[in-house]
């Protein structure tokens, strides 16, 4: 069971590292300018204004919760046991 | 005992959606507290980021716990205790063109649990930078002691496997989807907790034994979380996760949050809501002793519905104009967050009830963060 869920793992790390190296070469056109992200680079729309906080309210819930992960691309695991 | 190891990646590895840029150099000061279920959790928490040139940032947390205990589980059958676990992480960030490279080391400590892990991730901007992916790898190394038993020592591995991409979608809304598989291997039951089984013998009508759970477990979550800019000054976001285990756990998290600014203050307010099934080795009551393979009675892997309502202010008392020295800006914040558990296979044996007719038990807790944040 571990081996099957890691094989399909490391296929998409694979996908994802592929598309990553396609990127490189792509000419997509950027759709919001760079001097049309104002809004988005207001802090009220950062998506983990405060690290030290989140960081501990996640841990909260993994404690109280049988569920772990997917909260951020780095996001953390837990020891619960 | 405290048993909850928490690995702050996120600390320590890049910001999703903000590659190219490394992140700002800035101290936080947090004290928590957890106040629920006959548990008081307390502690600091110190965050320190620095860049060094124009290309490497380093960060350092340090985090305790102070945990004293008298829960559920431990005045039915154990002792209350106190107990106290130290975390450091370390981290860096090296920042090349586009691409952000992470890695960082943590380890825990507690009289009966080490824990150590290491962190590495890869960001990488592309579209214009639109779009930001994130590979990111841990491997945890975890040794489990037992305070009675000093001959008792086991070990568990564990990897964290992750694929994050954060996309800017409209001038006023971005979104982020996160993929993360964890395999758990080695001794995954705690030393301490026991399960309930009939037991015709005693006065009760049961009687305990000790856990005992399946060496392995491998879980996936895929988080979805989109923040929308509203047309007046203020922010909504949606987040959904779905989760699913090895164990037969399936879990459906979704929360909803608004962001208000108003002068020098900050409003948020969040209401999350989660539901999972229970683990297929967990059960209220065993028909017998040593009734099956596996056997569990830990809350957390009951079939439950949590719902917690969150409250945050802050307020900025620095800001460019009017900074300290080198402090370019200053903030204080306090939150509360509200949690309520239903569990629906976890009987209240305190209610001391007629063996089958105990009341279900229900968990209420108070969070409390108060923290300082300096940018420099």
């Amino acid at each position: 069971m571990v081996k099957t869920t890691l094989s399909k793992s490391g296929l998409i790390l694979v996908v994802a590292l592929l598309l990553s190296g396609l990127a490189g070469c792509s000419g997509v056109e950027p759709w919001v300018k760079p001097y049309e992200r104002d809004r988005l680079a207001d802090p009220i729309m950062a998506l983990d204004a405060d690290p030290v906080s989140s960081a501990y309210i996640q841990h909260v819930y993994e404690a109280r919760e049988g569920a772990r992960g997917g909260e951020g691309a780095a996001g953390g695991g837990c020891g619960c046991n | 005992m405290l048993r909850r190891v928490l690995v702050t990646l996120f600390l320590l590895g890049s910001v999703a959606g903000h590659a190219g840029v490394l992140p700002e150099d800035r101290a936080d000061v947090l004290y928590h507290l957890y106040d629920g279920g006959g548990v008081e959790i307390d502690g600091p928490s110190i965050l320190v980021r620095k860049k060094a040139g124009k290309s490497l940032s380093f960060v350092g947390n340090y985090y305790v716990d102070m945990v004293s205990s008298a829960s559920i589980d431990v005045i039915t059958t154990a002792s209350p205790y106190t107990e106290e676990r130290k975390q450091w992480s370390l981290g860096m960030d090296y920042l090349r063109g586009n691409t952000t490279m992470s890695a960082g080391f943590t380890t825990s400590e507690e009289s009966d649990y080490d824990a150590k892990t290491y962190n590495f991730s890869v960001s990488q901007d592309m579209f214009g930078d639109l779009t930001t992916l994130t590979l990111s790898y841990a491997l945890g190394d975890d040794l489990v002691r037992k305070s009675d038993d000093g001959s008792f020592e086991r070990q568990l591995d564990r990897q964290i496997y992750g694929v994050g991409v954060t996309q800017i979608l409209t001038k006023n809304l971005i979104a982020t989807l996160n993929f993360e598989t964890v395999t758990d291997e080695g001794y995954l039951n705690n030393p301490y907790r026991s399960v309930r089984y009939f037991d015709p013998g005693s006065a009760l009508g049961y009687s305990f034994e000790g856990e005992l759970y399946p060496n392995t477990r491998t879980s996936n979550a895929l988080g979805l979380r989109a923040r929308y800019y509203l047309p007046y000054r203020a922010a909504i976001e949606g987040e959904y996760r779905f989760f699913t285990d090895t164990w037969d756990i399936e879990g459906h998290t979704a929360a909803l949050t608004y962001v208000h600014p108003w002068k020098d203050f900050t409003f948020t307010g969040k209401f999350r809501y989660h539901d999972q099934t229970g683990a297929h080795f967990y059960r209220d009551i065993f028909p017998r002793a040593q009734a099956t393979n596996f056997r569990g009675r830990d809350k957390e892997l009951s079939p439950l519905t949590s719902y917690t309502f969150k409250l945050k202010a802050a307020y900025q008392f620095l800001d460019e104009s009017k900074g300290w020295g080198f402090i370019k800006k200053g903030s204080v914040t306090a939150s509360i967050d509200m949690l309520h558990v239903d569990y629906h296979d976890f009987s209240d044996l305190t209610a001391l009830a007629p063996i089958g007719s105990e009341p279900l038990y229900k968990l209420d807790a108070d969070i409390y963060q108060v923290f300082f944040s300096f940018w420099y």
